[in-house]
């Protein structure tokens, strides 16, 4: 049957890999190709790229990593990061990418998702969503953006359907209150939206081990984790954290 | 020997070529691989790759648009040929996205996964089919050869070909029923799955290919 995914994501910017990662033996830990690369081998079953390169005159950076990397990287490659119109998205196919993600662009421009999975098919369509608690019991969550910082007001559950309503392919939800504090993915919330839809759902934001890829699974019935710096900084492998995934009944790809 | 690979305005067709480069340097026999929009391109080259990712419908009419459907029957008849997932949909003679009409190759039909479907667990299975899934090799084929029974290959598809004929039928997934990813006659050899996407086993299928003499 369907295995469920672990997708690495490294954040890249003006075409280096941000902070690096701790592989040893890696020969240039900056270089997304040979990140991306050392992950294809290690068994990643997808690779992301968020592009934070904030200035506009290097945006075509990104496109030369891509190239190279779909040249050597034969796994599903998902880029995000400054993606606000169809030409974006098809730069990105054009360029190899398989899926562009849109997060911001989406609660700007919701027909913007309309209008690129009607051009390019909703599978090449993420749409990723920042989401927090605004309740006591961590059973109301809405939308943010600008890092979390920026409260929408729109409801994290309504968000999605309309989002798959409009033609994303797949959801990439990240816990926002949880991002960066390795406690773990907010469960309830990725529970609560993977129900809601028909379509995929990438749990990310908080993984600090692999219990917290496995409840992602079991509880916040993901279809597919995503984690940076846990692999990054070598805590744990891919391979470890798809043997822990196994153990506990999960079926993945080894 | 050239390969061309069809570009019909239809898939992410840099990683089919890069990835079809990628295999072509385990094979003996010095390959040209070509991305091309020429139906002469497609009519001289000894083999024919046939990509193809989005909506039936659109993938048919941008085909019909691009004046290679005859380039692509002659293929048909004449030449090993490989589809991939819209690429191997279309060869059929009918599918329920978009009610559209296939090039009839294959009798039958490609239909839709039924949401609300669920696995042994209780849990519900998303549509599109998307991930990784097991392939099972229901018959003998040369294109198989060095590939693992059960292997992981890389699916994404709402819709699934449903052959009328099990002859035609090369290897099945299960989502969460058998459903046919593989088919195959003479000549022609077609997966659901994203061979392009799916790491060493979808290298050594496209080698396979490359080295085929059906």
């Amino acid at each position: 049957m369907l295995a469920k995914r672990i997708i690495p994501c490294l954040d890249v910017d003006n075409g280096r890999v941000v902070k690096g990662v701790n592989f040893v033996g890696l020969r240039d830990a900056g270089n997304p190709v040979d990140v991306a690369k050392r992950y294809n081998d290690e068994g990643a079953d997808e690779i992301t790229f968020l592009d934070i390169t904030a200035s506009s005159d290097n945006r075509d950076t990104i496109l030369y990593v891509i190239e190279k990397v779909a040249s050597q990287v034969f796994i599903p490659l998902t880029v995000g990061g400054g993606v606000r119109s169809v030409a974006d998205v098809r730069r990105l196919l054009n360029a190899g990418a398989d899926k562009a993600s849109i997060n911001t662009a989406a609660v700007i421009n919701p027909d913007l998702i309309n209008e690129a999975s009607s051009f390019f098919g909703s599978q090449a369509i993420v749409v990723a969503i920042d989401a927090k608690a605004v309740n006591a019991d961590n059973s109301q969550w809405h939308v943010f953006t600008h890092g979390g910082r920026q409260d929408t007001g729109i409801d994290a559950v309504q968000w999605a359907r309309e989002m798959q309503a409009r033609g994303a392919g797949e959801i990439l939800l990240t816990s926002m209150d949880r991002d960066g504090t390795k406690r773990g993915f907010n469960l309830p919330l990725t529970r609560a939206i993977s129900d809601a839809v028909d379509i995929p759902v990438i749990a990310s934001g908080g993984v600090g081990n692999v219990q917290h890829l496995i409840a992602g699974v079991l509880e916040g019935r993901a279809d597919a984790v995503l984690a940076a710096s846990i692999f990054h900084f070598g805590e744990v492998s891919i391979r470890e954290a798809k043997l822990a995934m196994q153990q506990a009944g999960i079926e993945v790809r080894l | 020997m050239k390969t061309a690979i069809v570009d019909y305005g239809m898939g992410n067709l840099h990683s089919v070529l890069k990835s079809v480069q990628e295999a072509a340097q385990g094979v003996m026999q010095s390959e040209q691989i070509v991305l091309t929009d020429d139906a002469d391109m497609i009519f001289s080259a000894e083999r024919v790759i046939f990509p193809g990712q989005g909506a039936m419908p659109d993938c048919m009419a941008a085909l019909n648009r691009s004046g290679l459907g005859d380039a692509v029957k002659d293929a048909l008849q004449n030449k090993p040929f490989f589809g991939i997932c819209v690429g191997a949909q279309l060869l059929f003679d009918h599918s329920e996205e978009g009610d559209t009409q296939g090039l009839g190759w294959f009798s039958g039909s490609v239909k839709r996964f039924p949401n609300n479907q669920f696995d042994e667990l209780g849990n519900r299975l998303k549509v599109p089919h998307m991930g990784w899934n097991k392939v099972h090799q229901i018959q003998q084929h040369p294109l198989f050869d060095g590939i693992a029974q059960d292997e992981y290959f890389y699916f994404v598809h709402s819709y699934y070909f449903a052959p009328e004929n099990n002859s035609v039928s090369l290897a099945n997934s299960d989502y969460p029923s058998e459903f046919s990813c593989v088919i195959g006659q003479d000549n022609v050899f077609a997966t659901q799955f994203h061979t392009e996407k799916s790491h060493l086993a979808g290298l050594k299928l496209l080698q396979n290919f490359l080295n085929w003499r059906p």
